[in-house]
């Protein structure tokens, strides 16, 4: 094994052009298992650690471009306003030493299907900015996962950053497991309000070969608020239409059984995250929609 | 591959690295400081806790090679890390405004204090095994006297990652002692008696202030 120590972006993407099958590593938290359980040996180990950009974000008009490596507490603690989705996730992630270390550019490049980023990535829509020696591109999110722990990147990009659009509404964050700390999650689901294009997206989290979006659900939101002036009128959602837009949630898993829960445990949870994730949203909608407008 | 770095305020050097290895193994193998434990290997536990530029972190998930002129605290440094913050106002970590940047490294690592006294005053000529004679940190005296420790295989990752958080946040409540502990697991005492000992702590803290 060799140990390929790049000191810029530049050098690091050379770093990858010249060894495709390098393995990146920044926080190690997934990478670093597998090498102590020998379950992986790669030949060459990419430490992004002295590329000191990828720790960094910036905010800009109407997203964030948030770095690679930077840590799950720093998004915690510095982008809960303009991220609210992803916020709320990264404090689920483990514990606090792997909040420390780990960053949305792992759980990407990882790609498993119970990343908890992924469903907020989804939900508040997102670009992943790929670079090679080659050149950059933006990938949108909906394209990233293209199977279980596979993504869109070609064997020598490397991920730089994340484009993240800003929050023009409420966002939730929901995950099933058996504690609060260091779980791996069940199932997980994100929802996303955009009052500005009056839409709503979805993530969910470990119920699919890959992360997902319940778009018939979406669609089905979209159009029952629009309908019935609800993004006006501020009115309490209906519950026949939380409780259609959870089983249109639920259908658009597809789930396994496994250690963590059978297929139909995960159906059903994501279905009642969805409801809950919507009452809640909608309720900070009302909430924000009184406070601005004045009460009456 | 060879690996230098600062451990504890004094410079280190491994010789012989494997690409793989992680900080934890080159901790307790090459540098003969076996108080961070290993447990999981995959970040679940909390024993190998060390601080990695003042950050806690799980030493099992860092590879050698990323922590090359980096500066690291093990439970073995922590009393020595304690005191000095406490006689420095709160920075011992190298990332406050004052000072160098370099933390407490230099000064002590041209000391030329011998290998195995190298932790600084408070571990000299003391007794390593039984702790016999050795000024403790506020946080391993208040889990002594609070009964926190049993088996004693979990304390070293809780101690670092307790430490910080009192650092961090003097007068903690309950939930906050809960969340920073969160990522250590301890299979004896049920994690009553641990929270007393972060409790004591913060009250000895805030008193001597």
């Amino acid at each position: 094994m060799d140990f390929l120590r790049p000191a810029s972006w530049e050098e690091a993407l050379a770093a990858k052009a010249e060894h495709p099958t390098a393995v990146p590593i920044a926080g190690g938290t997934d990478v670093m298992v597998e090498i102590n359980f020998d379950h992986r040996r790669p030949e060459y180990l990419l430490d992004l650690n002295r590329v000191g950009e990828l720790g960094e974000w910036e905010v800009g008009e109407s997203g964030v471009r948030l770095g690679a490596s930077v840590p799950y507490t720093r998004i915690m603690e510095n982008l809960r306003r303009e991220l609210p989705g992803l916020a709320l996730a990264s404090h689920t992630v483990a514990s606090p030493q792997i909040r420390n270390r780990g960053g949305v550019g792992g759980n990407l490049g990882t790609a498993s299907p119970a990343g908890d980023a992924h469903p907020a990535l989804l939900a508040a829509g997102a670009e992943v900015e790929a670079e090679s020696v080659r050149g950059s591109r933006l990938i949108p999110i909906d394209d990233f996962y293209t199977g279980v722990k596979r993504n869109a990147l070609a064997p020598d990009e490397l991920i730089r950053a994340v484009h993240i659009k800003k929050a023009d509404g409420p966002q939730q964050f929901s995950k099933v497991g058996t504690r609060n700390a260091m779980v791996i999650a069940v199932c997980a689901f994100g929802l996303a309000l955009h009052p500005e294009t009056r839409t709503v997206r979805t993530g969910i989290g470990s119920a699919a070969p890959t992360p997902v979006r319940a778009r018939a659900a979406e669609e089905f939101l979209a159009a029952a608020l629009d309908e019935g002036g609800f993004w006006d009128n501020g009115k309490i959602i209906t519950p026949s239409v939380a409780k259609q837009f959870a089983a249109l949630c639920s259908a658009a898993c597809n789930p396994i059984d496994d250690v963590r829960g059978t297929a139909g445990y995960r159906r059903h949870a994501v279905g009642v995250m969805a409801r809950r994730a919507l009452t809640w949203t909608w309720e900070s909608y009302r909430g924000a929609a009184a406070r601005t407008e004045g009460v009456a | 591959m060879r690996v230098s770095f600062t451990v504890n305020g004094r410079r280190q050097e491994a010789d012989d690295v494997w690409e793989g290895e992680s900080l934890l193994y080159v901790l307790r193998e090459r540098l003969g400081l076996p108080g961070s434990k290993n447990a999981c290997e995959q970040g679940e536990c909390g024993s190998c806790t060390v601080r990695l530029d003042g950050v806690p972190v799980c030493s099992c998930l860092v590879a050698a090679g990323q922590v090359e002129g980096r500066e690291v605290v093990t439970v073995e440094g922590l009393a020595d890390f304690a005191r000095r913050r406490a006689e420095h106002s709160g920075c011992t970590t190298g990332t406050c405004d004052s000072g160098d940047g370099e933390g407490i490294s230099l000064d002590e690592a041209q000391l030329g204090v011998p290998p195995g006294e190298a932790w600084g005053r408070a571990a000299k000529g003391q007794d390593s095994q039984t702790g016999e004679g050795v000024e403790l940190s506020p946080v391993q005296q208040a889990f002594i006297d609070a009964g926190a420790v049993q088996c004693g295989f979990c304390t070293p990752g809780l101690l670092i990652a307790a430490d910080e958080m009192l650092e961090r946040t003097p007068n903690p409540t309950d939930a906050d002692i809960r969340e920073a502990l969160s990522g250590n697991l301890c299979r004896c005492t049920g994690y009553e008696k641990i929270m007393d000992a972060v409790r004591l702590a913060a009250a000895r803290q805030s008193e001597a202030v």
